[in-house]
C-alpha cells in the first residue's frame, strides 16, 4: 500500500492535528509514514499544508505535482491552490466553509468561495463537499471540522485506512475531555460518501 | 529501542540525549526551536538546559561547558548564527575538550527568515566541520556521530539541517533512556597556553587547523554517510552530486535511470577522495543542492586540481535555480533535462488544469485579539498628521506592516529598529522616530541600541510591545517572564528598571487595550525631547483564556465599516448573509476567533459592538 495525501487549509484550522491523526492511524497498522508541514510565520492566518506519504518506497517527505491520491481541503480556496498536486482520478474531500482573508475583508483583493467549489466540481472526478456548517450545527462546534473531514476521507476509501485505525489514533492523540466529541464526529461522517 | 513518530528536530534532540549531552543552550528561531524544547521535555534529569537571551550568550555558555569536557549542544536558526559568529570564529582557534555541536537550522525559501544564507559556507569561512543530514532517521544517528567526531578532533562542529528535515516527520527507532550514554566531564583544567587566545596562539592554531582539515578530507571520505549509489564501478557517464533532502528528491526522481549519485553528508571538509572515485569515468555531473552552490564549486575545484575533464553543472550553469527552496518537481525536471526521460514513469501526466479563479491572498496577519494591533493603532491615531517613521523589528509584530495598520516602515534584523530610528533621526530631526521592539527581542538585542541612543543624545520613542512571551516561535520563556525552561520560578528582569537604569527619564507602561489612555500616553510621551519609552503591556492571546466574545448589535450598526477597515482583525467581517436587505454590509463577528479584546467596541462610532470581556 502506498498513499500520497495532502491536507490544506488556513493556519489555525487544525490541519496539523489531522495530519498527526492520520500518521498515528497508519502506525497503528504498521504502515511507514513520512510527513512535511508548514510551521512558523505562515501559521498566522496564512495558507498551510501538510504532505503525508504512507507506505514503502517514499524517500522524500514532499509529494510531486500530479501524484497526490487524496486532498483533504479545510477551505475551498486553499483546496484549489493545491489541486495541481492531485493525480488524475484522485479524490478531493473539501469543507464548504470559507475563511475570508483580512485582505478580502478590507477590499484589497477579491475572493469568491463559491467560484472555488464550482471550479473543484468542474475539475475533479471524485469530489466530496462536506457541509461544515451543518456538521458544526449538529456536533456543536467548528473545532471538530478536522475529524469530520478525516472521517469523510476515510469513507472515500482513498485514505488507505479503516475506521478502527482512526479511532485508535483519536484515542491516543486527543485529550480525554474531547474524546466523546471526536468519536461523534467520526460517526457523523459515516454518511459522507465521496 | 522503540519506535516513535518524530519531527526531525525531535529526533535530533533525542539523538543528542542518547549521545550523553550534558548542557544545551540556544535561542528560539524557526526552524530550529523544537530541538531545545524537546531536550527540556525529554530531559532524563541530568541535562542542564537554557533558553539563552541570544545566540551569542548561548554559544559562549556551551563553549564554557565544553572547556570542562562536557558534551554540549547550542541551537539556533541561520540568522542567529550571525549573532553567535563572534565567539564561534575564535572558538574554532581555541577548540573544545568535550564534544560541542552547533545546531543551525537553515531555511531555504526562505519560509520564515530574513535571509537564505548557507551554514555550509559559514563552515568553510569559520573552518568548522559541517554535518548535513538528509532525513529524520539519518539526523538521529548523525548527531550522535557528530558528538564523537567533535570530541575526537577537539573542534566544535556544525550540524546544519534544513526545514524539510527539521520539520519533516518520520517513524524511526530510537534508544530508550536506559541506553543513553552517560558522559562524565573531567572538569576544567587550567592552562593559559590553551584557553587564552593571543596572536601567538592564533598563528600556531591556525596552521594546525588547516593541516587537520586537509587530513579530514581523507578521513571523511571513509565516513559511511558520504557515499556513492550505486557502488562505484558501475559504468555511468552521468552523475548527480547532492546533499540533504535533495538526495531524497533525487532518489524519488531517478526512476531507473543509469546515473551515479554522490551523497555529500560532510560538505566541509569535503570528502575529496570519495569525490574522485565518483568522478571516475563521468562526462558530466549535475549538482543538486539548495542555498549556495557548495558542492558545485568544490567539484569544479577538484576537477581543476586533478585536471579532470568532467563538466560540472548546477546553479552556476543555470541547471538548478540559484535561490529558493527546491521541490520534487524542480529536481525531477532538472534530472530529466540532464539525463533524459526516465525509463519507467511512476504516474500519469495529469491533464493541465484551467486557470483557477482569483485565489485568496493570505499574508500572515496578527491574530484576532492580538494586543499588538491595539498598540499599533494607538500610535497611528496619536501621530495622525505628523511626519513619522515606524521602525519595526523581528517577531509577531513585524506583521504590523500589513494593511490596514501599515505600521512597520523598516525591519532588518533582531534589535536593529532601535539603531535605524536613531540614524534616521540624526539626518531628519523633524521626523518623529519610533522603534517598536518585542519583549524577548528587547532582551536579546535591544538594550545596547537603547544605551547607544541615550548616550549619543538621540531623540526617539522606544515602544516595547510586551506580551509576556516569545510568541512567534511558540511561547518560550525569557528574562521578563519569571520562569526558565527547566521549570524554575525566578526573579523577573524588569524592562522598566532596565530602561530607568540606562537613564531614561520617561518610561510609561500602559495597557494598549485601554485604548483612549494608550493614545493619550503616546501623544504625551512622543512630545518629550530625548529618548523616552512606552511599554505596552498586555499578554499574548495564545497564553490567555478568552472569556466573552464581542457582539454586533445590527440594529445600531450603521455599516460604516470603520472597525473592519481600520483594524484588519480576522474576526471582523461584513455580514453577507442578507443579500440586498437592510442588514447587508453591516459588521459581524466570527465567534470562533473573537477573544473579546474590546478594541472594536472602543472605536465603534455608534457603540454598536459590546459584550466582550477581556481574556485573562
Amino acid at each position: 500500500m502506498s498513499k500520497n495525501i495532502i491536507l490544506c487549509g488556513v493556519g489555525g484550522q487544525g490541519t496539523i492535528l489531522a495530519s498527526r491523526l492520520i500518521a498515528a492511524a497508519a502506525m497503528h497498522r504498521n504502515i511507514p509514514v513520512k510527513t512535511a508541514e508548514t510551521i512558523g510565520m505562515a501559521q498566522r492566518g496564512g495558507s498551510v499544508f501538510s504532505h503525508l506519504r504512507l507506505g514503502d518506497g517514499a524517500h522524500s517527505p514532499l509529494i510531486a505535482k500530479g501524484f497526490a491520491d487524496l486532498i483533504i481541503g479545510f477551505e475551498p480556496g486553499e483546496t484549489v491552490r493545491q489541486l495541481p498536486f492531485l493525480k488524475k482520478d484522485g479524490v478531493v474531500v473539501v469543507s464548504s466553509r470559507p475563511v475570508m482573508p483580512v485582505n478580502a475583508m478590507i477590499g484589497k483583493t477579491a475572493y469568491d468561495p463559491e467560484q472555488m467549489i464550482t471550479y473543484l466540481q468542474e475539475n475533479t472526478k471524485h469530489l466530496h463537499v462536506v457541509d461544515a456548517d451543518k456538521a458544526a450545527q449538529e456536533l456543536g462546534s467548528y473545532k471538530i471540522l478536522n475529524v469530520v473531514l478525516l472521517g469523510a476521507a476515510l469513507q472515500s476509501g482513498e485514505l488507505g485506512l479503516i475506521e478502527e485505525d482512526l479511532e485508535a489514533a483519536v484515542q491516543e492523540k486527543v485529550p480525554e475531555k474531547f474524546l466523546e466529541l471526536n468519536r461523534k464526529a467520526l460517526v457523523w461522517s459515516r454518511d459522507c460518501k465521496a | 529501542m522503540h519506535d516513535e513518530f518524530l519531527m526531525g528536530n525531535e529526533a535530533i534532540a533525542l539523538g543528542a540525549l542518547a549521545a550523553g549531552v550534558n548542557l544545551v543552550s540556544g535561542y528560539p528561531g524557526t526552524p530550529s526551536t523544537e530541538v531545545l524544547e524537546t531536550i527540556a521535555k525529554r530531559n532524563p534529569g541530568n541535562v542542564y538546559v537554557e533558553w539563552s537571551i541570544n545566540e551569542k550568550a548561548g554559544m559562549e555558555v556551551a563553549a564554557g561547558a565544553a572547556y570542562t569536557g562536557a558534551r554540549t549542544l547550542v541551537t539556533m536558526k541561520q540568522v542567529g548564527l550571525n549573532v553567535a559568529s563572534d565567539p564561534l570564529m575564535s572558538l574554532e582557534y581555541i577548540g573544545v575538550k568535550g564534544g560541542m555541536v552547533v545546531l543551525v537550522a537553515d531555511d531555504p525559501g526562505p519560509i520564515s527568515s530574513q535571509t537564505e544564507q548557507d551554514t555550509r559556507t559559514f563552515g568553510m569561512f569559520s573552518k568548522v566541520p559541517v554535518f548535513d543530514p538528509c532525513s529524520v532517521a539519518e539526523a538521529y544517528e548523525m548527531i550522535q556521530e557528530a558528538f564523537d567526531f567533535s570530541e575526537k578532533y577537539g573542534t566544535p562542529v556544525f550540524f546544519r539541517a534544513t526545514t524539510r528535515v527539521d520539520h519533516g516527520y518520520e517513524a524511526i527507532m530510537v534508544k530508550d533512556p536506559e541506553e543513553y550514554i552517560v558522559h562524565k566531564p573531567e572538569g576544567f583544567v587550567k592552562d593559559s597556553s590553551r584557553w587564552v587566545i593571543f596572536p601567538r596562539l592564533s598563528v600556531q592554531n591556525h596552521a594546525r587547523i588547516e593541516k587537520r582539515n586537509e587530513e579530514l578530507k581523507d578521513i571523511l571520505s571513509g565516513y559511511h554517510r558520504n557515499r556513492i549509489v550505486p557502488e562505484p564501478g558501475e559504468s555511468c557517464r552521468k552523475g548527480i552530486a547532492t546533499q540533504g533532502v535533495n538526495f531524497m528528491y533525487t532518489l524519488d526522481s531517478l526512476q531507473g535511470r543509469n546515473t551515479r549519485v554522490l551523497k555529500v553528508a560532510t560538505p566541509f571538509p569535503f570528502p575529496e577522495k570519495l569525490a574522485l572515485e565518483f568522478l571516475e569515468g563521468l562526462d558530466e555531473v549535475l549538482c543538486i543542492e539548495e542555498l549556495d552552490p557548495v558542492i558545485e564549486r568544490t567539484l569544479t575545484f577538484i576537477c581543476g586540481k586533478y585536471g579532470l575533464k568532467v563538466k560540472i553543472l548546477g546553479k552556476k550553469s543555470g541547471h538548478i535555480p540559484p535561490s529558493g527552496e527546491n521541490t520534487l518537481e524542480i529536481v525531477q525536471k532538472a534530472i530529466t533535462a540532464f539525463a533524459g526521460a526516465p525509463e519507467c514513469t511512476g504516474g500519469e501526466e495529469p491533464q493541465p488544469l484551467p486557470e483557477p479563479p482569483a485565489l485568496p491572498v493570505r499574508p500572515p496577519v496578527l491574530c484576532a485579539g492580538c494586543p499588538h494591533r491595539a498598540s499599533f493603532y494607538a500610535v497611528k491615531m496619536a501621530m495622525r498628521g505628523k511626519k513619522t517613521i515606524y521602525c519595526g523589528d523581528i517577531g509577531c509584530y513585524t506583521l504590523g506592516n500589513a494593511a490596514p495598520l501599515d505600521m512597520c516602515d523598516t525591519c532588518l534584523c533582531m534589535g536593529a529598529g532601535i539603531g535605524i530610528a536613531q540614524g534616521v533621526q540624526h539626518m531628519e530631526p523633524d521626523t518623529k522616530c519610533f522603534a517598536f521592539v518585542g519583549d524577548s527581542t528587547f532582551f536579546a538585542s535591544g538594550i545596547t541600541g537603547t544605551i547607544n541612543a541615550f548616550y549619543n543624545q538621540s531623540d526617539m520613542t522606544l515602544v516595547v510591545l510586551d506580551n509576556s512571551t516569545t510568541a512567534m516561535t511558540g511561547h518560550q520563556p525569557h528574562p521578563g517572564t519569571g520562569r526558565t525552561v527547566m521549570g524554575q520560578i525566578v526573579e523577573k528582569v524588569s524592562i522598566e528598571k532596565v530602561l530607568r537604569a540606562i537613564g531614561l527619564q520617561t518610561v510609561e507602561t500602559v495597557d494598549p487595550l485601554e485604548f483612549d489612555l494608550a493614545v493619550e500616553t503616546v501623544k504625551r510621551v512622543a512630545s518629550e525631547p530625548g529618548v523616552k519609552a512606552i511599554i505596552f503591556r498586555s499578554p499574548c492571546i495564545a497564553i490567555t483564556k478568552p472569556k466573552e466574545h464581542s457582539r454586533v448589535d445590527q440594529e445600531k450598526c450603521i455599516a460604516c465599516g470603520k472597525c473592519i477597515r481600520e483594524l484588519g482583525c480576522p474576526a471582523l467581517m461584513r455580514d453577507t448573509r442578507f443579500g440586498e436587505s437592510e442588514n447587508a454590509g453591516k459588521a459581524m463577528i466570527d465567534e470562533s476567533l473573537c477573544t473579546g479584546c474590546t478594541l472594536c467596541e472602543q472605536i465603534c462610532p455608534v457603540k454598536a459592538i459590546s459584550g466582550g470581556r477581556r481574556p485573562s
